[in-house]
């Protein structure tokens, strides 16, 4: 490692608004992402839940929310696979980077369109179902501008992209900045050249995940794919804890 | 041979007069929050009737339960794991509120506030729901007392099942209540729908409980359970449903409904079964057979094989003797009289009912001929096939020899009891035709006529080296946990967030805020007004007297 030399560099590439917007926010955000949803873990496990509106409306619902949920799905995939993996590996199992091209882009408008889509349906259904609105609190509110700018700033920065601009590859600026933040190694200066809708994506992204744990957006951590394996009947004993709340320390029972 | 001990309930429907105060008790005790004004852990339902929710039973609309694939394995009804993954987004059959009923309040203020006028104010229901004006059409027991009126009855799941000639008669025959709590099932479907695994059976008694902290608000489970009695609460994004009064259960007391009971129609037991029998029995081919097949598995607790397997298996020594004076293991194993409801759900229920035998009591009395008399009784068993077809629709999947049965044996301790009431010889060929001794059909009768409080409900308390679990103990400081005692009320991420406050905060809390409120309702101002009855007399509170108006002239002098 160079130590300090390395910070210099980078402040010379990216500037001191690059720095800030796309190193320390990041760890902020993630660091907030992380603790958030350990500290909602341990502080609110009764307000963890999707709190369904299913029981007020069910004929919009049935149509908006799947639509939604299996469009984000697929975009949490497509995500995965663009910034996640490197191109190097893509192209060494021989996916050239136009088919790589040509099958995000597909695929990733389907799945923008379904999850707006289905978010539009879903926020129509919030506003005008008496009911669902009055059991909507500001903090949902909230989260519903935030999701929806991420999404439509994505998708729109997708659409401009290759309508417009006639294809960007992001997977050799946007996702090494990505893995950058993983390694430890921010890399600022590949963000500031990216084009303007991509960053703006990713900042409103950045904040999303930093509001993330304090949203009912916390189910999504808890997806319950342990039903695919667990036994059908949960036996429990009622032992397994005193009271409402574990024992403080030096108090807990012996033998047992 | 795994022994393990449930809690289970056995109610006398003769005995109920339909009086509600089960289903208002328990409303008081656990569903009287915001969330749950919809939900009655316990209600009673006048049958014939649509029961509550609507139509519930109509297992082809709304897939609770069990049933068996083509591999004649045991399978969920609603789809298994990945179907109901597939669907979390949205449950394709969960009821709406509207199969349920809207529930509502009256907007009371008015008739306080009202100015004068001509006409008396009224108070108008307001949906508790969207907070407007609604125009109340159906509640938990909208069909109370219209048994059999042509209003309800065609809506009758069961009815259906039963011919049509019968179905016309059935509506000049009877009409019997029957009250119904979660069955707390040995094989829950509910349990096996969660996805969070949030449902569990304790090992100790049986009771199927949610955990509130691991509850995602999938639903699944409202639509898993064939009896609708897991209700999702709206508020919370939580699912809710009868406790068996655990609390109360676990320190040796009788639940919530069954203490209040008018009728005295509960009993309350432990019943000793074998876990390892429970999917097989709950596999049995035909229908009919469950009944049958769910007595198997339980277990004589005199049988000393199945005592030491007990002892074996961790169940104290007390619970044993509990399981062998429970009434439930009498009325269900000894005497053959309390039958399940809907067996064919194959959940194996917990909660057990001896059919009435009065609506069969009511049609001879009405042919002038003598009630009482046996020859008479059994004869319109035979003929009155109408009340038997429609409890083995209820009790039997079906078959109506078990009722028969029953009903039997209910009219034989009728006449048998009344020699002995008025003085004559007791005719022992009586109980003989229906397979009884004189003794036992005595046995039953005190069981069912006589039994005081501590023989209907013989629970062992859990045990005093387990209290301190219980509830908080003294050893401890009880405002001493996350959050502190100035929480309380609605938390930062909806309805009661937050860790739970232990019960004594809660006490503690509700005690305080009763003190300091002069309304059930806290009014938006509370805060700036002073209860005098409260008020000590000694210091001003805030709020005791009204702002100065010339307030800077005041201070200044």
């Amino acid at each position: 490692m160079t130590g300090p030399a390395q910070p210099l560099t980078l402040a010379a590439e990216a500037g001191t608004g690059g720095i800030l917007l796309w190193v320390v926010l990041p760890y902020v955000c993630l660091a907030v992402f992380v603790l958030g949803h350990i500290w909602r873990y341990r502080y609110d496990k009764f307000g963890w839940t999707t709190r369904s509106s299913q029981l007020y409306e069910r004929r919009l619902l049935r149509i908006g929310s799947p639509l939604f949920h299996f469009g984000i799905l697929v975009v949490l995939l497509g995500h995965i696979g663009g910034l996640v993996i490197p191109k190097s590996w893509t192209e060494a199992v021989g996916i050239s980077e136009h088919t790589y091209h040509i099958g995000a882009v597909v695929l990733g408008t389907i799945a923008g369109v379904a999850t707006l889509g289905g978010l539009a349906i879903l926020i129509y259904r919030r506003r005008t179902v008496g009911p669902v609105f009055s059991a909507t609190t500001r903090n949902d509110k909230a989260m519903y501008v935030s999701l929806s700018v991420t999404i439509a700033l994505g998708l729109a920065a997708t659409v401009a992209a290759n309508v417009v601009g006639g294809g960007y590859d992001y997977r050799e600026t946007i996702s090494p900045w990505f893995r950058s933040i993983f390694y430890l190694q921010p890399d600022p200066a590949m963000m500031t050249e990216a084009p303007v809708l991509f960053q703006l994506h990713a900042l409103s992204a950045l904040l999303l995940f930093a509001a993330w744990p304090f949203t009912r957006l916390v189910h999504m951590l808890t997806a319950p794919l342990g039903y695919l394996t667990r036994p059908y009947i949960v036996y429990r004993s009622r032992d397994t804890q005193l009271g409402a709340r574990a024992p403080r320390r030096g108090w807990e029972r012996t033998g047992a | 041979m795994r022994v393990m001990a449930q809690m289970a309930m056995v109610m006398n429907l003769d005995k109920c007069i339909g009086c509600h105060t089960c289903s208002v008790t328990c409303k008081q005790a656990w569903t009287n929050r915001t969330g749950v004004e919809y939900v009655w852990f316990n209600n009673v339902e006048t049958r014939p009737g649509q029961g509550y929710p609507r139509r519930y039973e109509d297992q082809d609309t709304w897939k609770g339960g069990w049933e068996l694939n083509k591999k004649g394995r045991l399978a969920l009804r609603a789809g298994g794991r990945f179907k109901k993954l597939i669907q979390i987004f949205s449950n394709p059959v969960l009821p709406t509120l509207d199969d349920y009923y809207e529930p509502w309040t009256y907007d009371y203020e008015t008739l306080t506030n009202a100015p004068l006028q001509e006409h008396t104010p009224v108070a108008r229901p307001k949906s508790l729901i969207s907070g407007k004006d609604m125009k109340i059409s159906w509640s938990a027991n909208w069909d109370d007392d219209l048994g059999g009126s042509a209003a309800t009855s065609e809506k009758d799941v069961l009815l259906n099942e039963v011919s049509e000639k019968i179905k016309f008669e059935f509506e000049q025959t009877f009409m019997f209540y029957l009250p119904r709590i979660c069955e707390h099932c040995l094989n829950p479907s509910c349990a096996a729908s969660c996805p969070s695994g949030a449902i569990y059976k304790r090992e100790e008694d049986g009771i199927v409980l949610v955990d509130q902290d691991r509850c995602r608000g999938w639903r699944m489970c409202v639509t898993g359970c064939p009896y609708k009695k897991v209700y999702f609460n709206h508020r919370t994004g939580k699912a809710e449903k009868c406790t068996f009064c655990f609390p109360r259960v676990e320190v040796g007391l009788p639940t919530v409904c069954s203490e209040t009971c008018v009728g005295r129609l509960r009993y309350i037991g432990l019943v000793l079964y074998d876990a390892d029998r429970v999917l097989e029995a709950a596999s049995t081919p035909d229908e009919t057979g469950l009944y049958e097949a769910q007595r198997k598995v339980f277990l004589d607790p005199h049988d000393p094989h199945v005592i030491a397997a007990a002892e074996k298996a961790g169940i104290p020594r007390d619970w044993v003797e509990a399981a062998q004076r429970s009434p439930i293991h009498s009325l269900i194993n000894t005497f053959k009289v309390a039958l399940p409801l809907h067996p064919e759900y194959r959940t194996m229920p917990m909660v057990w009912y001896i059919p009435p035998l009065s609506p069969v009591v009511d049609a001879v009395r009405d042919t002038g001929r003598d009630a009482e008399d046996h020859h008479n009784l059994f004869a319109a068993v035979e003929s009155l096939r109408i009340p038997v077809d429609y409890l083995a629709q209820l009790f039997t999947a079906g078959d109506p020899a078990p009722v028969d049965a029953v009903l039997h044996r209910l009219a034989a301790m009728r006449s048998y009891m009344r020699d002995i009431n008025l003085g004559r010889e007791p005719n022992d060929a009586i109980p003989k035709a229906v397979g009884m001794s004189g003794e036992q059909v005595y046995d039953m009768y005190r069981l069912l006529a006589l039994a005081k409080y501590d023989e209907r409900y013989v629970i062992p308390p859990a045990h005093a080296e387990q209290a301190h679990k219980l509830e908080e103990l003294a050893t401890e400081c009880s405002l001493d946990y996350e959050g502190g005692p100035g929480m309380g009320g609605s938390g930062p991420f909806g309805e009661s967030s937050g860790g739970a406050a232990p019960i004594a905060v809660e006490n503690f809390h509700a005690l305080r805020d009763r003190q300091t409120s002069e309304t059930p309702a806290a009014p938006t101002d509370k805060a700036t007004r002073v209860n005098l009855l409260n008020w000590d007399g000694k210091s001003s509170p805030p709020g005791l007297f009204p702002p100065a108006a010339d307030d800077e002239n005041g201070s200044a002098s």
